[in-house]
């Protein structure tokens, strides 16, 4: 008895999270202009729409763009600023390393409404640099909390080691704290990555003309519903997955090893 | 045998506690010197201090003449093998031999050469493209040693090198250590807290405690002439008998214990306080005509060892000490039986420190 409604409990909760992915997935398929029951299909039609649509094939590549360049900034940042704080003792470390991940609390509307009037400010023009710029800003935290918690002591004997036989600093990053730490390095990339794909907001507020395509998704969206909308969703939700599978491969395994 | 290294009049501090406390310290070229100590006598401090990981708030390091005491790690003629090996997990065993080589700029094929040399020398050859997770406890620790040998240093520094292995391995590896110095000939120094390692491989025995050097040479002397009591019950037991020296005349003097007046030969002040110090090899439970009896004392405890049996009795005199003997394994003892400590007189070794 208890089972049962604990299975009827779970098939509830998972559907409550699932259900309307899936049903924006299964009417990207749709064969007719409405995304609505009936299902008709399946029909590849809209997936053609989304890739003969300039706008939208642009904010992709856009979108692949930004999310490639900020998080690979914001990871090899975040692994500067971890290594400083695991290897020298500075003052007042703690506090800084609380502020360095406090953008991971403020939300994102704050973030792009501040960085907005400061680059409003210093004359820098809206542009997908503005956007990668706040992209850095929220993946930084991120990236350097999970490169954090994985340098340990034993590793600071390692890079001891190195110094030892002779490396120079550069060398003792880039021949061995860096590749011993890969595991991490590669899941804060692909975490940034995820975030940096469907971030939303920042991207508004920071674009004009060349833009990501979640801002491209809701000026579609503006249009009104049609299966298109569907197809370019399901699109992006299809990379978050591949995105986030790939995380938790590289994170599994450092946790295993 | 020459000086190769010398620390001199070292001093260091952590914070408000003074871990080294004006020590000196001479290197031969050649030699294994061990530097023995409890924890936070300051032996690995003043190890770090030779290999560069930490500079000294006072004295000097000297290395082939050359004042080191400013230099890094990688400038000094010093290698050093960690207690956790710290191997580079991401490379093969050939590179992490290789690396320091490479640092160097030595090329490729020579440095392969040279890695697998070392390799054969620690008895590793076959395991040069092997990954450091793929070898056991004890093949790590000789990789760590060839990665540090194949640099030909001036000085080998071992940080507590055999501290992460079990017994057994430690007693062979130990045997491999030595070995394997005699054949290189750098000089090695080892530091631990195992003062059977310390015995089994020094040249030159250093006996640490509180930032300061309490004793040194080789450890036959060390062990046969302790010069402090600290060194009498650090490096091997000892019975501790404390009591003041009441005449001097020529080389002879007269201690008063709790036991009466011994007569020993011995330098010694008059009026001076003093330990006399019995090694428990030394130490009889039955009498013969040559013996100096210490009472009577009850027997607390009685350890089987194999080939001898480990006695301790604590003495039925006042403010008489704890008794530590080490008698043929046959001997019928038996914890609460009554036994007459006693020695022969050239046993009793005389500390005044």
């Amino acid at each position: 008895m208890v089972r049962a409604v604990s299975i009827l409990y779970a098939t509830i909760l998972y559907g409550f999270i699932f259900l309307p992915v899936a049903v924006l997935v299964l009417f990207s398929f749709q064969g007719t202009l409405f995304p609505i029951p009936p299902f008709n299909g399946p029909s590849l039609r809209w997936y053609e729409a989304v890739l003969g649509d300039e706008r939208l094939t642009a904010g992709l590549l856009n979108s692949i763009l930004v999310a490639v360049v900020t998080s690979a900034i914001a990871t090899f940042l975040g692994f500067l600023s971890a290594w400083g704080f695991a290897r020298f003792p500075l003052p007042g470390s703690a506090f800084l390393r609380g502020l360095i991940t406090l953008p991971l609390t403020v939300s994102y509307l704050i973030i792009g409404m501040g960085l907005l009037i400061f680059f409003n400010w210093i004359g820098l023009p809206k542009s997908l640099v503005a956007a990668g710029i706040g992209h850095v800003v929220i993946n930084l935290p991120l990236c350097f909390a999970i490169i954090y918690s994985q340098m340990g002591d034993h590793q600071a004997n390692i890079e001891r080691a190195a110094r030892d036989l002779g490396a120079r600093e550069w060398q003792v990053l880039t021949l061995v704290t860096a590749p011993m730490l890969w595991p991490a390095l590669f899941a804060s990339f692909f975490l940034a990555m995820t975030f940096s794909w469907d971030e939303f907001v920042i991207a508004f507020l920071l674009t004009r003309f060349d833009t990501t395509l979640p801002v491209e998704i809701w000026n579609l969206l503006r249009a009104g519903l049609n299966p298109k909308t569907n197809a370019v969703g399901a699109l992006v939700f299809g990379v978050s997955i591949i995105l986030a599978i790939l995380f938790e491969l590289v994170a599994f395994r450092k946790r295993a090893a | 045998m020459t000086a190769l290294a010398a620390a001199e009049h070292i001093s260091h501090q952590f914070g408000p506690v003074t871990v080294l406390d004006d020590v000196s310290l001479t290197i031969a070229g050649g030699s294994y010197t061990v530097l023995l100590g409890p924890s936070g006598s300051g032996k690995t401090t003043l190890l770090s201090i030779l290999g560069g990981f930490l500079h000294p708030a006072r004295g000097r390091v000297l290395i082939n003449g050359v004042d080191c005491t400013g230099m890094t790690p990688a400038r000094r003629p010093t290698a050093t093998v960690f207690q956790d090996y710290a191997l580079f997990p991401h490379m093969s065993i050939g590179a992490n031999v290789g690396f320091g080589l490479r640092m160097k700029g030595v090329a490729k094929g020579s440095r392969e050469t040279r890695a697998r040399d070392m390799l054969a020398i620690v008895g590793l050859a076959q395991s040069f493209d092997k990954k450091p997770h793929q070898l056991s406890g004890g093949q790590r620790q000789r990789v760590a040693l060839a990665r540090a040998l194949v640099v030909e240093p001036a000085v080998l520094l071992l940080d507590e090198p055999l501290g992460a292995l079990d017994l057994k391995l430690r007693r062979q590896m130990q045997d491999e250590l030595k070995a394997i110095q005699k054949q290189v000939g750098t000089a090695f120094v080892h530091v631990t807290h195992d003062q059977e390692e310390a015995m089994a491989l020094a040249d030159h025995c250093v006996v640490m405690n509180q930032g300061r050097i309490e004793d040194e040479g080789t450890p036959e002397r060390v062990y046969a002439q302790p010069a402090t009591r600290f060194s009498a019950t650090f490096m091997g037991e000892s019975t501790l008998i404390s009591g003041e020296v009441t005449s001097v005349t020529g080389n002879a003097i007269s201690i008063n214990t709790a036991f009466g007046t011994l007569p020993i030969i011995a330098t010694a002040e008059e009026g001076a306080k003093v330990t006399l110090a019995i090694r428990p090899e030394h130490l009889r439970l039955i009498r013969d005509s040559r013996s100096i009896s210490f009472g009577s004392a009850e027997v607390t405890a009685v350890i089987f060892q194999g080939s001898f049996k480990r006695v301790v009795a604590v003495s039925n005199t006042l403010s008489g000490p704890t008794f530590v003997a080490k008698i043929p394994a046959t001997h019928e003892v038996a914890v609460g039986d009554t036994v007459t400590p006693c020695c022969h007189i050239e046993n009793l070794l005389l500390l005044t420190k």
